[in-house]
């Protein structure tokens, strides 16, 4: 991936950039020693690096806004960063740009059960939010599989989804309110504990904008009631076309589970090597959970066991208590370390319509074949979200560009047939240049109209999300109007 | 005006020199009042794509909801987002387009466990201001490719684009359903309860209180066990108080589309509001308000107030998280009073300068938001 070339005279001014930072923030809260900056120089996807010119650790809303006016003034590109967990190199630092970590605020603001939110700092964990209200027996819904990393700050600026969103959707759907500083500094509260907007839907704008419109220092989380209990079942097809049909007539039968993850061959040998999950060796494999009390449960699970039975399974497992249910998610959530021990490996997350599924996963097996790059599939099945996981070397030269380039054909028929080139983890630098083949230019021109509205320098993220060359000529207005 | 594709949409609007009303099935007939050209999106009618096995339904803006609905209703599914039918209120008549539900993200009681008609659009196609066709999203259920202009345009009022197609993630209709009926609570101890009942793990997708009968309604659906199980728990929560349980079908029905459509305040004149609130706050506004009738929906967090024509209703709200919009109004007091709440400053700036890079010349429903 290209960035763009740094802004020699901002790496020139670093010293002045770097003191009026300090005169803003407490001692400590900026950092601009080479060898200190190095640590922020990725995030997950951590074949691209580059250390940035300053890092600042704000400890409250009022220095972030103090910072952003500062490189507002400056002319300084400001890169956003939550926990760094971005697969999609959202948070990847560029040589001129000022990084701005939000981590050491991670407090919790107020917790509110009669009203049924909680308001937190960004810089706090996802799972940590659930840990501040699950002694009240709530919980906060989103579960991206980084949680026990992942900052909140990441999560609503790629709108993260988890395994569960099928009943609880996305952080979309589970936020509230947000405290949002402009790029010019500007303070502003947009939604809270109310429900939807009084205007236009800025809340729904916001979130997902990969840090593009605002930083994002407080927010207003909507928490639920944990249900009273939840079981899996794990059943085992000979064709991913019988597994795919099965997924369709659960969901058709009125079944609304919680999760629906799917397993291919290859990502089911690979689970069974590393964690020895006791797995049946098929071509596929569908973990289905259900939610409720011990009796709706027992209802529901019969009726989609009927619908298994059809199909006729290779095997249908049922968990009878908490260590038969860990086991049969053990396999599953251990797949992406399991394939991290075969290979290097690239996580993509295209979504696909459902009905697609047979198809879309034939042609990756045909593409495994033709770039000789092996891939396995684990994904959020009831939603259609895919993580083919492909496999490559990154010390043999090559391969890292053969990687990507199969991983550019999987999203593109991703797109063709209907579907999109990313379900929950973000466009970043990742897919920047893919987003031509999912939007017409009018289509990026009205995206990019509403970045100019909220940030008309281009400062915050600037080199993110749209192709460099469908965004540069406003990259460069802003530059040469300094 | 009536254009019969997306492309003579586009046509029209990128020929127009005076301002657009642009209308659906007119029925809802709120905000500023606008002078303009009516620009009717009837033609722009049919389902596109229905796929039940991927809850997913891609539909021109144009199409009946009532069509929609019927097809819905044949794979044994619905809108989960229950929109509102604003006719019996606003005394309107003609028929509710989809596209209409969505620019007014029209979302009824379900609203507080599943979400707002926003929290299942997939997609949209629009025609902005300049006649420009813009896709955004798309059909599948989890996208967060580029921008979230889905969410932008749906309760957008048709002031940034005229939308041309929506898809829209949709979900089963449940077997079995039941209303949970207390009565002779005052509106603090019917707030308390519906945030209890919120709270608990019984999934309550309804939970109103209208003050004038003296009645708290609760909603359960689910498979028919389930429901009687999750009811009786709720019984048992509320020991103290006797809860009836109403699980016929028809009358289930008929109770919560009363409160979907503010049936309790629609025969008598007067202006009508609807208040977005932080449920616990609601007893004490009901107080304040000086309403001449109140509706609870949402647990207490919406207030549906009627009130003598062109009272400043939001005067009497003082200090408030939440926003109030003027629903039913003399031609007088929407013209004198902002029909959609103001915005802090900041906001305010982003919004205008959206509609100015959306509608450049000011063609669409100009000033129907206010702004």
């Amino acid at each position: 991936m290209e960035m763009p070339v740094p802004n020699a005279d901002l790496i020139a001014r670093k010293a002045q950039i770097v003191a009026a930072l300090a005169k803003v923030l407490p001692a400590g809260g900026v950092i601009s020693d080479i060898a200190e900056t190095r640590a922020y120089e990725c995030d997950a996807l951590t074949a691209y690096r580059c250390a940035p010119l300053a890092v600042v650790l704000p400890t409250s809303t009022a220095e972030v806004s103090a910072v952003l006016r500062i490189c507002h003034d400056m002319g300084v590109p400001v890169v956003p960063r939550g926990s760094g967990t971005s697969l999609a190199g959202g948070a990847l630092p560029t040589a001129d740009c000022v990084l701005l970590g939000v981590m050491r605020m991670n407090e919790v603001l107020e917790t509110d059960y009669d009203n049924r939110f909680i308001r937190v700092q960004t810089g706090r964990t996802n799972l940590s939010v659930t840990g501040a209200v699950e002694q009240e027996n709530f919980f906060y819904a989103p579960d991206p599989s980084s949680q026990l990393a992942c900052a909140i700050a990441g999560n609503i600026a790629m709108n993260s989804g988890g395994a569960h969103c099928l009943k609880y959707g996305v952080t979309t759907n589970n936020l509230l309110g947000v405290t949002l500083v402009m790029m010019d500094g500007t303070i502003t509260e947009v939604g809270g504990a109310h429900l939807d907007a009084g205007g236009l839907d800025l809340l729904g704008l916001i979130c997902g904008s990969e840090g593009q419109l605002g930083v994002v220092t407080e927010a207003t989380l909507r928490i639920l009631r944990k249900p009273e209990g939840a079981r899996p079942v794990l059943m085992g097809f000979d064709s991913n076309e019988v597994a795919g049909a099965c997924v369709s007539d659960i969901i058709k039968a009125g079944l609304l589970p919680v999760a629906i993850e799917f397993m291919d061959r290859p990502c089911i040998e690979a689970c069974e090597a590393f964690a020895h999950a006791g797995y049946p060796m098929c071509e596929a494999l569908l973990i289905v959970e259900v939610e409720g009390a011990p009796a709706e449960i027992d209802e529901q699970l019969a009726l989609i066991l009927d619908i298994a039975r059809r199909h006729n399974p290779v095997e249908l497992r049922e968990a009878k208590d908490a260590d038969e249910a860990g086991r049969i998610w053990l396999g599953r959530k251990s797949a992406f370390g399991a394939m991290g021990q075969i290979n290097d490996y690239m996580c993509l997350d295209g979504t696909i319509p459902v009905s697609a599924l047979p198809y879309v996963l034939k042609r990756i097996g045909e593409f495994s074949k033709q770039y000789g790059l092996g891939v396995g599939n684990v994904f959020h099945a009831g939603d259609g979200n895919m993580h083919p996981l492909i496999l490559f070397d990154a010390n043999k030269p090559g391969d890292l560009e053969l990687c990507e380039a199969m991983g550019a054909d999987i999203l593109r028929l991703c797109v063709e047939v209907g579907g999109c080139l990313t379900g929950e983890h973000g466009v970043g630098i990742e897919k920047r240049d893919l987003m031509v083949d999912q939007f017409a230019p009018d289509d990026l021109e009205a995206q990019m109209a509403v970045k100019d509205v909220f940030d008309p320098k281009w400062l915050l993220n600037p080199a993110k999300v749209f192709p460099l060359a469908a965004s540069e000529s406003r990259r460069l207005v802003a530059l040469a109007a300094e | 005006m009536r254009p019969e594709t997306e492309a003579e949409l586009a046509e029209t609007i990128a020929a127009c020199r005076r301002p657009l009303h642009v209308q659906g099935g007119g029925t809802r007939a709120v905000g500023c009042p606008v002078t303009g050209d009516v620009l009717q999106t009837g033609g722009l009618s049919g389902i596109s794509l229905y796929e039940p096995g991927a809850l997913t339904l891609v539909v021109r803006a144009g199409t009946p909801l009532a069509e929609v609905e019927a097809a819905l209703e044949g794979e044994g599914q619905r809108l989960p987002f229950e929109p509102m039918d604003h006719r019996g209120l606003l005394g309107t008549t003609g028929a509710p387009t989809i596209g209409g539900v969505v620019a007014t993200n029209a979302s009824g009681p379900r609203r507080i466990q599943v979400g707002a008609c926003r929290d299942f659009m997939l997609g949209v196609r629009f025609v902005d201001g300049q006649g420009k066709v813009i896709k955004n999203g798309g059909r599948v259920m989890k996208n967060v490719t580029g921008y979230d202009l889905v969410k932008l345009l749906s309760g957008s009022w048709g002031t940034l684009g005229v939308l041309s197609e929506v898809s829209l993630k949709v979900l089963p209709k449940p077997e079995s359903a039941a209303t949970l009926r207390l009565r002779g609570l005052d509106t603090g101890q019917a707030v308390t309860v519906m945030s209890r009942a919120l709270g608990s793990p019984y999934e309550i997708t309804g939970a109103a209180h209208d003050p004038q009968a003296e009645e708290t309604l609760l909603r359960i659906e689910g498979f028919a066990r389930s429901v009687d199980y999750r009811a009786g728990q709720i019984q048992a929560l509320f020991v103290e108080h006797a809860v009836e349980v109403d699980t016929d079908p028809g009358r289930v029905a008929a109770t919560w589309a009363a409160i979907r459509d503010v049936a309790p305040l629609q025969a008598v004149a007067g202006d009508v509001w609807r208040l977005s609130v932080k449920p616990s706050d609601a007893p004490r506004l009901a107080e304040q308000l000086g309403a001449d009738a109140l509706l609870l929906d949402w647990g207490g967090g919406l207030i549906w107030a009627r009130v003598p024509a062109d009272t400043d209703l939001r005067a009497r709200l003082g200090e408030v998280c939440g926003h109030a919009t003027l629903i039913r109004g003399s031609t007088a007091s929407r013209a004198a009073l902002p029909v959609f709440h103001p915005e802090p400053a900041p906001l305010a700036r982003i919004s205008t300068g959206l509609r100015a890079r959306f509608d450049p010349r000011g063609i669409l429903n100009p000033g129907l938001m206010g702004g």
